[in-house]
């Protein structure tokens, strides 16, 4: 069914589920690391293996992280909260059950405002709980699916890594909105958590993941249509596009006469949903009190600390740099385009280089490295403080904006700091004027045809010499001082 | 009164597998040990807060610092199955199949 007819008909209401897995140091219960990388099975222990015996004591910073993220959805703070055991049989997690919280959860009643074509559109949040992540299941035999693999292999390393869950209460009044709403929420959570730096979130590596619950009302009933459930939805734009074809998938049922069926459904790289297997056919996962670990109160005093380490809200620092920076709107548009490049012109820009530099260097060399290389712009190996560094060496002449870029190359290969790389690879522009002058005097002598042009008048043709010297000084000479000196000579 | 039926629930969420017999001897005793929950209940008033833990105390947490040492071997030694370092198991749907 048309998407418009979909609207006209039916109005779409919303609920949204997020993992954010956070990016401490070590894992929720034990201290294992929780880098990437690892050989399988190597960042584990008895603790998040769950062998007999063992005793789980929670992360202080993910307690941390996850009254951050409340505050930051405008939720209360529970003052006392238990953890549970989520009780199921799969084998992603060792212990039988998952360490998750049930009809407590330490963060609930907020709400978050999402803008979409100039409307203010209010997201409520139901909760915001801490638990944490499962291992990694490799099916082997039967093209590597789990209905005809021959066995599975298990790699724990993913383990207890912190997840937090955030909870919409159901979305209302979002209308033909309704897709941009929600990947306008997940850009808001996106920003919010690396703001807060709590999490990488990159939804492309499955730090944040998204579950979509979509259902139709017809216009003028205020019965609550079924819902499907769209899992581990993996991109802002895939969020939009899930709710609109369950829309338009829904609404034609709905149109003929059918019903809907309440069902997981997963999300395809096609853009449509399919029926999803149910990991355990009955929802009966006999939550109760999590015994090995004490329950938790936070103090309200704690709390107001915390509160007072929220950064700026996204959208208000956005406006703010901006405005502080000058940049067109279409300029400021190319730096929101590429994920990261926000931050590291911010961090360059605090570190003593003019905005203008900083947009250039990240949104030009910078990023076409990055593409060269096939990783994202905040994963190049140089930093804001060393591109800051470049760029002052480059406005105070030590290098001109060939060499410039050598020295970045440099960094990038690992050579050391800026300074370093000048040291090592000799790129200095020769300020050396007498070598200037010698070279100078030598292209002059090798081309009188342009000399002669220069000497009557003929400006542009500086240019051959300029080149001629510029070659003999191997790149190394400052340009517009070479012109100079050309320019004195035949003047 | 626990059914002989929701006692078969139980066992098949928790895969443990019981006779009829063993079925109707486990609804009898679960009933007794509901009893005496209910006994609890009875006297246990809005005032009276739940026990949830033998120990009375909150916040217990651990810095968030990285303490761990590679034991991977020791950790696979005391599977019933490894492979390529990873813990085996044998195909997850059968049940549903
Ligand atoms: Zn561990």
């Amino acid at each position: 069914m048309p998407y418009d007819e979909v609207v006209a008909r039916f109005e779409p209401v919303l609920g949204l589920e997020v993992h954010v897995e956070l990016s401490t140091k070590s894992k929720m219960w034990c201290g294992c690391p929780t880098d990437f990388g690892g050989e399988p099975n190597s960042h584990v222990c008895p603790v998040c293996l769950g062998l007999p015996g063992s005793l789980p004591v929670v992360n202080r910073l993910a307690v941390e992280s996850a009254i951050r993220i409340g505050l930051s959805l405008n939720c209360d703070i529970a003052t006392w909260c238990r953890f549970a055991r989520k009780n199921y049989f799969y084998p992603d997690m060792p212990k039988d059950y998952q360490v998750s919280q049930y009809d407590e959860p330490l963060c609930f009643d907020g709400n978050v405002a999402v803008e979409v074509g100039g409307l203010t559109y209010q997201v409520p949040i139901e909760r915001v709980h801490m638990e944490e992540d499962a291992g990694k299941l490799t099916h082997v035999g039967g093209a590597g699916r789990i209905s005809g693999a021959d066995y599975s292999l298990i790699d724990y390393n993913r383990a207890g890594v912190p997840l937090m869950e955030i909870v919409t209460k159901t979305i209302h009044g979002t209308g033909a909105a309704a897709p941009e709403v929600a990947s306008g929420y997940m850009a808001f959570l996106r920003d919010m958590v690396r703001a807060l730096g709590v999490s990488h979130g990159r939804m492309e590596r499955g730090n944040l993941r998204c579950d979509v619950n979509v259902s139709l009302t017809p216009r003028g009933s205020s019965e609550l249509g079924t819902r499907s459930e769209t899992k581990n939805v993996n991109s802002l734009r895939a969020v939009a596009d899930a709710v609109r074809y369950e829309m338009m998938r829904q609404g034609a049922i709905l149109a003929a006469g059918g019903r809907v069926k309440q069902e997981t459904r997963h999300w395809n790289e096609g853009g449509y949903t399919t029926p999803g297997r149910s990991k355990e056919e009955a929802q009966d996962y006999r939550y109760f009190p999590e015994p090995d670990l004490v329950p938790v109160a936070p103090d309200p005093a704690w709390v107001d600390e915390l509160r007072a380490t929220l950064p700026e809200h996204p959208a208000l620092r956005r406006a703010r740099l901006a405005a502080d920076w000058g940049f067109t709107e279409r300029e400021f548009g190319d730096i929101l385009a590429i994920e990261g490049a926000l931050e590291l012109i911010a961090d360059t820009v605090a570190a003593g280089t003019t905005p203008a530099a900083a947009r250039k260097w990240w949104l030009t060399e910078l990023a076409r490295r990055a593409n060269e290389a096939g990783v994202a712009l905040d994963e190049l190996p140089i930093t804001p403080a060393q591109v800051a560094e470049v760029q002052a060496l480059l406005a105070d002449g030590a290098v001109n904006d060939k060499l410039a870029r050598q020295v970045i190359e440099g960094v990038l290969a690992g050579e050391g700091s800026p300074a370093e790389v000048v040291a090592s690879r000799g790129l200095a522009v020769v300020s050396d004027t007498e070598a200037l002058d010698a070279a100078v005097i030598a292209a002059i002598a090798a081309d009188p045809e342009a000399a002669a042009k220069v000497r009557d008048g003929k400006v542009a043709a500086a240019g051959a010499l300029i080149g001629a010297v510029m070659k003999n000084m191997r790149g190394q000479a400052d340009a517009a001082k070479v012109r100079e000196l050309i320019l004195a000579k035949l003047g | 009164m626990l059914t002989r039926s929701e006692v078969a629930k139980l066992a098949a969420l928790a895969r443990i597998e019981l006779s009829d017999a063993e079925l109707d001897e486990m609804a009898g005793q679960l009933d007794i040990i509901l009893g005496a929950v209910a006994a609890v209940s009875a006297v246990a008033t809005q005032d009276i807060p739940p026990t949830s833990h033998a120990v009375p105390l909150t916040n217990v947490m651990r810095d968030d610092v990285v303490n761990w040492q590679p034991r991977a071997a020791a950790m696979l030694a005391g599977a019933p199955d490894v492979e390529d370092d990873r813990f085996r198991v044998p195909h997850i749907l059968e049940e549903e199949q």
